[in-house]
């Protein structure tokens, strides 16, 4: 079928205000609609992502001591928890950290050099603060080497952290420091003193929330924690012990010592409903864009749908004559669907062009990162078939008037 | 007259009710949107301390140099014990409070109560005044118990509601963790938030502190701190002395200056002291230092989420679109009526009164779409925990202004949204129209 393209832009110009609103409407939505969508994918990412541990059997209790302790009594007081909680029936393993995966209250930033004078380290990274059964109750596999033993663990707390002994990376962290070669046995400088790689873990997260170059580049660091205020004991269940050990196991530090406070609400969570909380920035986010960029596309798809029934009811009369003159219903179908394809494809040419500026302007404001050309394309794509879906309606009404109707139509 | 166009114009919406009820929806979502955001993030960037937000400043001085760890490249927040102490002897400040966060807890006699705790802050006496603490009871400890290591304490209302039944409690006893300490005052309602004082190391919009030490007594009961602890990556110290005497930054500063020169002086006092800590070997590299008020310092902390930035722009984007949408269907209502129009000038109805009549007809469109955005809004407000965490959901409450706000708004874009098509509906010649009509 032959589109007969100039007729359609010379009738666009006699229309030039409608025009001018439609692509403009497009535009804006493009703009706004690629960059949410970019935005949205980026928080799914960071809401979706493995944190590459035993996820649902973990239950972290937050432990606060009651009274001024010195090192040695917390260190005591958290030993005899830990022995308490690994004895307990359903309990698998058990360790005290200052924080914990994906969701922690706290993060501490590492960097990670290959040479003791390195100006800026090869790679960032996050530490845990571990004992021996750090490994066990993640449950994250060995990949190489192996896990640390008591006798290398040393003691640390707010007020002393020995810098110095073994570590147990990530094979991502493995693979960013010693891209060719097997990194066990290496040594690695933190803050200029050198570590030595014994193990190599599978990926497991940091523990800053949505962290986005480094996420699954962790250290562990082997020193029993122990903070002067209280911990975070993480403990792995057994399968299915989760909820049932969630709600028994402060009553059981409190058997142990009253010399403690565990919050009645929140001292005892499920990994899952920590990492819930953690993330519910995130979620609302994507709630919101997702209800916004809907919003957006329906207006849109609203206004070209009110605007193109008014262009047809106005050329009744031109549509009838063309019919009579015999042109094809499929034609009156083609013209107006090309002419709405015209509009939308100003639109979003223009549109892409604020895309990237909106995101320019965010990335300044609000440190986001590029735009990728493929969300324009995607956006583009989208309105484009929003509006051929929009206008097939009013079009098809169109092509249906018959020759007769439209010419007595437009006389009334 | 305005009753007939009135009249006129509600015949007219109910003539296409999709149409129309696109426009109002449209017109509600984008103004109830926009609104809600709107005051969540006025809300979390509210100034927490007008009267006093540039007389109010934080020294920070780089004790890392280039082995500083974060990667803004500027000085840590919070400062060393001993720089604390050094920046006290300055006089030009009027007041001067240091503060760090506690966590204490109480274990009642009676083993059947749960202990509680509470979280505060050790501070100098000036923090009361400086940020302006209003007391319910008593007051704060002296000025000379500040270093004479007074066992008086402040505590907030929630918890003298907790112990005390929320009676008097000034002069009474309160034990905690191990050591008995006598009440000087009850802090009456206080909250502002931003938590400017402590931002750097707590969360920004917390519930209120219910506990207040003496700086000096908590440093010697060597109480820890509840907050972050920064300290060099090499950091080899081992217990509570070596920590107060350590490169590691835990105490925040606040200083108040009661003019410009008072402020610039205190900037000079602040790079002399760093010079004179280079110059005795402390620092090898360029002497650093920062003096923010509290506008600049809630600003370098980003305390305001970037989500809420996100939404409200997404929100002011999205009430655009519906603005540009609405002037498209009107421009195509008010075109569809050319004959009508042609009548009615041919009859005589003047230009102005063709601009009136339409004019009130997108002013009703306006005005609905402004109230079914007042519900909206409010229905946006009350469960705006569905969508941001309930810490910062909570800093909102529905205000008659807020929803003025909302009308206003409103009826303001259906009349920027009808100007264009209204005025071209002005415009339509009699004549012409009634030819082709």
């Amino acid at each position: 079928m032959n589109i007969p393209v100039r007729p359609i832009l010379s009738a666009l110009t006699r229309h030039k205000a409608g025009v001018f609103l439609i692509a403009l409407q497009v535009a804006l939505t493009l703009a706004i609609v690629a960059n949410a969508i970019f935005v949205i994918s980026e928080r799914v990412i960071y809401i979706s992502r493995p944190t590459g541990i035993d996820e649902s059997n973990i239950v972290v209790v937050d432990n606060r001591w009651v009274g001024a302790l010195t090192p040695e009594q917390a260190r005591a007081k958290t030993a005899a928890d830990l022995a308490m909680l690994r004895q307990l029936p359903g309990v698998a393993d058990a360790y005290a950290d200052y924080s914990f995966p994906a969701a922690g209250p706290w993060a501490t930033l590492w960097g990670i050099s290959l040479d003791a004078n390195q100006k800026s380290p090869t790679s960032y990274s996050e530490a845990y603060f571990t004992d021996e059964h750090a490994l066990n109750t993640y449950g994250v596999r060995l990949v190489a080497g192996r896990n640390f033993r008591s006798d290398e663990v040393t003691s640390g707390s707010q007020l002393e952290q020995s810098t110095s002994g073994p570590i147990i990376i990530t094979q991502d962290l493995a693979k960013k420091l010693f891209p060719a070669e097997s990194s066990l046995g290496k040594a690695v400088y933190v803050g200029g003193v050198p570590r030595t790689i014994i193990g190599v873990i599978s990926d497991m997260e940091v523990p800053a929330v949505g962290t986005r170059t480094f996420a699954y580049r962790s250290v562990l660091s082997p020193i029993r924690w122990a903070d002067l205020g209280g911990d975070q004991y993480i403990v792995r269940v057994s399968p299915g012990q989760a909820e049932h050990l969630r709600l028994s196991l402060a009553a059981a530090l409190y058997r142990l010592s009253r010399e403690r406070v565990i919050d009645a609400v929140d001292g005892v969570q499920s990994f899952h409903s920590l990492r819930n909380k953690a993330y519910s920035r995130d979620r609302g986010l994507v709630i919101l864009l997702t209800a916004a960029s809907i919003i957006l596309l329906l207006a849109t798809a609203g206004g070209i749908i009110g605007i193109t029934v008014f262009w047809v009811d106005e050329r009744r009369r031109q549509i009838g004559l063309r019919r009579a003159l015999g042109a094809k219903r499929s034609e009156i179908l083609a013209h107006i669907l090309t002419e709405n394809f015209f509009i939308i494809f100003m639109g979003v040419c223009v549109g892409s062009l604020l895309a990237f500026t909106v995101n320019l302007a965010l990335m300044h404001y609000l440190e986001m990162m590029r735009l990728p050309t493929t969300y324009i394309a995607l956006g583009c794509a989208l309105l484009l078939t929003l509006g051929q879906c929009a206008a097939l309606t009013p079009a098809r009404r169109a092509a249906r008037m018959s020759p007769m109707e439209a010419t007595r139509a437009a006389i009334v | 007259m305005f009753r007939y166009y009135f009249k006129l114009g509600m015949r007219s919406l109910s003539r296409n009710v999709v149409i129309t009820g696109l426009m109002i929806l449209l017109i509600a979502v984008g103004v109830a949107g926009s609104i809600t955001t709107f005051a969540l993030l006025r809300a979390l960037s509210a100034n927490p301390i007008p009267a006093k937000s540039h007389q109010l400043f934080v020294p920070q001085i780089d004790n890392r140099g280039p082995n500083r760890i974060t990667t803004s490249g500027e000085p840590d927040p919070e400062l060393t014990f001993h720089d604390v102490v050094a920046l006290r002897a300055n006089h030009d400040a009027t007041g001067q409070a240091a503060i760090y966060p506690i966590y204490l807890s109480a274990v009642p006699t009676d083993i059947n109560i749960q202990p509680v705790a509470a979280k505060g802050y050790a501070v100098t006496a000036d923090f009361f005044r400086m940020f302006l603490v209003p007391f319910e009871y008593g007051g704060v400890w002296s000025k000379a118990d500040d270093d004479g290591g007074s066992n008086e304490l402040v505590i907030g209302n929630d918890l003298n509601r907790k112990l005390f039944h929320g009676e008097n409690s000034v002069g009474r006893e309160l034990p905690l963790e191990g050591h008995t300490y006598r009440i000087a005052g009850v802090m009456a309602q206080w909250n502002p938030l931003p938590r400017f004082y402590a931002a750097a190391d707590v969360q920004a919009f917390d519930l209120p502190p219910q506990i207040f030490l003496p700086f000096r007594r908590a440093i010697d009961l060597k109480i820890p701190t509840a907050g972050s602890t920064g300290c060099a990556l090499n950091y080899q110290g081992k217990g509570w002395d070596d920590l107060v005497h350590s490169e590691c930054t835990w105490i925040s500063l606040w200083v108040e200056l009661p003019d410009a020169a008072a402020a610039s002086r205190y900037a000079t006092f602040l790079s002399a002291y760093a010079e004179e800590q280079k110059a005795n070997g402390r620092f090898n590299w360029p002497a650093y230092t920062r003096l923010r008020d509290v506008d600049q310092w809630l600003k370098y902390l980003k305390i305001v989420p970037s989500e809420t930035r996100i939404s409200f722009i997404v929100a002011l984007g999205l009430l655009l679109v519906c603005t540009v949408n609405t002037m498209g269907l009107l421009l195509a209502r008010f075109m569809r009526r050319g004959t009508d129009i042609g009548i009615r000038r041919a009859l005589g109805a003047s230009r102005g009164a063709i601009y009136r009549q339409y004019l009130v007809e997108a002013a009703v469109i306006g005005l609905a779409g402004g109230l079914f955005g007042v519900l909206l809004t409010v229905c946006f407000i009350g469960n705006l925990d569905l969508v941001f965490e309930p810490r910062l959901a909570r800093t909102v409450h529905i205000a008659a202004g807020t929803l003025v706000l909302a009308i206003s708004l409103a009826v303001v874009v259906a009349l920027i949204a009808g100007a264009y098509p209204v005025w071209r509906a002005s415009r339509i010649q009699p004549a012409w129209q009634l030819k082709t009509g």
